[in-house]
């Protein structure tokens, strides 16, 4: 088997008495684009910071084409990172700061001129070689740093939230430049972000991060339509988390009322949560579907009208392109495919564990 | 106008203090003893005497500046990477002399270096020829840097903890020895901090008369020297304030250069 890029094994690290990391373990493809989610704290800078060599973990180690690295100071290694904090040089201009990493590593006057080109075309500055780093906007910033990392063509790219600054659709288009510089040069990345959007649509792989542990790890496609536990469901896009019943395999009891579903294996009567996407609940007229209830607020979001209906002693939240006036009766329903069933955590431990922000 | 008549006291003590002495020294520049207007004073900057006191003055301060420079940097790089808890205590350790008396340091060393002092006892107790170096020029070079050492390390220090640690990290990410770091990234950073070192080193270094007093035997005599004589033993101001005048051109002449390094002004953290 050919071995990963980059591989943590059993990471532990603690500042103090706060423990961030614990025995995290996370391998890296070759030419894969891994994605860090999690709420703020939880650890995701800390898991980079770590891959780049800037922090020492306190246990574990991290291998590098199968070469242990943990112990190389980050100017031998072969990756490049773009910093949370940008961390330009404001004593260069634009142009120097793109040049510096290739200066150092001995390239030719016109390579480095022709890459520096190419770098700040590809974040969409070019022109701005000679502008001063203190005349650039907080995008414009983020950008070059994108660039000054990314002219190095380094075998692997830490991003660590390199997208923050930037309005939406530009936004979109460094998505765009980021993925197509994964398929041309074969970079490999590991992103880090606490935007989930970002995170499903730009990642092979997607690693959710809380409380100093890997809650899911998984294809965005995965994260999204069967996370495994409370705290991804409820991270990752809007949810209905409610409790429920096992009644049986393929069927699951939501306040009294069987839903049909596909999940198997989780025995008789055993208690479980349902996680039911906003978008995949139905609005039928009452008595049509499988619970009644009101809509009590409506709200336009753009592409659809976001409500919630009281119902079954719970306020579902439903998204849908009809809009449904406050007070109406209306019926809920699902399609067995929609409904996710989620094993309920076994003590309270594991509880605090999984929802821990 | 409130506001105004608060700063009046204080501009007040300001032109008692700074502007009323200033145009004393130029009146007393420009005129004889009897009063009428003469250059004399002005021009006697290039009497031989005069000339040699001032190169000399000139060329120990800028070797005594240098010589600050290059233990101060080093220095102020250890005081930075020095962890937290000990950093304070370091920092305090070194300022502590300054609170000692200026004549006391200076004194100290005299007794240090001269003839038959623990300099030269140690040399001979490991059978080395004795050596002479109080009343030279290197003696004078060695208390001034001894004096003047701090105000270089404190706006140095100063400007290297503005240095986000992130521009060190991401210099190394980007493959930078930590040597290379130094050289691309601390010390261009901390040009401010430098420039104010060095008018804060080289002026009091160019106009002291009590450093190579004491230390040079009162035999080497520096433009400070010679100043200080008008105004006492010969009681010749107007000299002194003339060779004053001079001096003084000279240092707003390099506080001028210097001014355009130090854009941030790290004097003023002292
Ligand atoms: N140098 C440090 N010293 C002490 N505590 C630290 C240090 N660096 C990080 N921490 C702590 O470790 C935890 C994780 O920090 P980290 O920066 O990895 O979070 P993050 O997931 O990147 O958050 P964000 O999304 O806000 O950037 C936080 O509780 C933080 O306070
Ligand atoms: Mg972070």
């Amino acid at each position: 088997m050919k071995d990963a890029l980059v591989e943590l094994q059993h990471i532990t690290k603690a500042f103090g008495e706060n423990v961030v990391l614990d025995d995290l373990s996370l391998a890296i493809e070759e030419n894969e684009f891994v994605t860090l989610l999690g709420p703020s704290g939880c650890g995701k800078s800390t898991t980079i910071r770590i891959v780049g060599g800037f922090e020492k973990p306190d246990q574990g180690r991290v291998l590098f084409e199968g070469k242990d690295i943990t112990d190389v100071p980050p100017n031998r290694r072969n990756l490049n990172t773009v910093f949370q904090k940008y961390a330009l040089f404001p004593h260069l201009t634009v142009g120097q700061n793109v040049a510096y990493g290739l200066v150092i590593s001995g390239k030719t006057d016109q390579y480095i001129r022709d890459k520096v080109r190419y770098g700040l075309k590809l974040v969409n500055l070019a022109g701005f070689e000679d502008r001063r780093i203190e005349s650039l906007s907080g995008g414009q910033q983020q950008r070059v740093a994108m660039a000054r990392a990314i002219v190095n063509e380094p075998k692997l790219l830490l991003l660590d939230e390199p997208l923050g600054a930037l309005d939406l659709k530009l936004r979109e288009e460094m998505e765009y430049e980021l993925r197509n510089l994964k398929e041309e040069l074969g970079i490999t990345f590991l992103y880090v972000t606490h935007d989930q959007e970002e995170a499903l649509t730009m990642s092979d792989k997607v690693v959710v991060l809380n409380g100093g542990y890997i809650q899911q790890m998984g294809t965005p496609e995965e994260i999204y339509n069967e996370p495994e536990n409370a705290f991804v469901a409820s991270f990752i896009g809007d949810s209905n988390i409610v409790p429920g019943k096992m009644v049986r395999d393929r069927l699951v009891e939501i306040y009294g009322v069987p839903f049909p579903c596909v999940d198997e294996g989780f025995g008789e009567n055993r208690p479980v949560d349902v996680v039911i996407r906003p978008e995949d609940l139905i609005l039928r007229e009452p008595g049509a579907g499988k619970l009644d209830g009101t809509v009590i607020s409506n709200i336009f979001i753009g592409v659809h009208y976001e409500m919630q209906v009281a119902a079954g002693g719970f306020e579902w939240l439903v998204q849908n392109t009809v809009s449904h006036p406050v007070g109406e009766h209306v019926s809920l329903d699902v399609i067995p495919e929609n409904i996710q069933i989620m094993k309920r955590p076994a003590s309270e431990d594991e509880e605090a564990l999984a929802l821990d922000v | 106008m409130k506001r105004q008549a608060f700063a009046l006291p204080f501009i007040l003590c300001l032109i008692a203090s700074t502007v009323i002495p200033m145009m004393m020294v130029a009146y007393y520049g420009f005129t004889d003893r009897s009063g009428s207007f003469t250059m004399a004073n002005i021009l006697s900057v290039f009497q031989p005497v005069h000339l040699k006191a001032l190169g000399l003055a000139l060329g120990l301060s800028l070797i005594s500046t240098v010589v600050c420079l290059l233990l101060a940097f080093p220095l102020a790089l250890i005081l930075r990477d020095s962890h937290l808890g000990r950093r304070g205590f370091i920092v305090f350790i070194f300022i502590l002399p300054m609170w000692m008396n200026f004549m006391l340091r200076t004194m100290a060393w005299q007794v240090i270096l001269e003839r038959d002092g623990i300099v030269d006892s140690l040399l001979n107790f490991i059978h080395l020829p004795h050596a002479q170096i109080i009343n030279t020029p290197a003696a004078i070079v060695l208390g001034m840097v001894y004096d003047f050492l701090p105000f270089m390390v404190l706006p140095i220090y100063n400007s290297l903890m503005k240095i986000d640690d992130s521009l060190i990290e991401a210099a190394r990410d980007l493959g930078a020895s930590s040597r290379k770091v130094i050289s691309s990234v601390l010390l261009p950073l901390s040009v401010p901090g430098i420039a104010s070192g060095i008018t804060m080193v080289f002026i009091p270094s160019l106009t002291t008369f009590v450093i190579s007093n004491i230390l040079g035997g009162g035999k080497i005599y520096l433009i400070g020297n010679i100043i200080e004589q008008e105004f006492t033993t010969s009681a010749n101001w107007n000299l002194g304030s003339g060779i004053s005048l001079v001096m003084m051109l000279f240092i707003l002449g390099s506080m001028a250069v210097l001014q355009r390094l130090d854009k941030s002004g790290e004097a003023e953290l002292l």
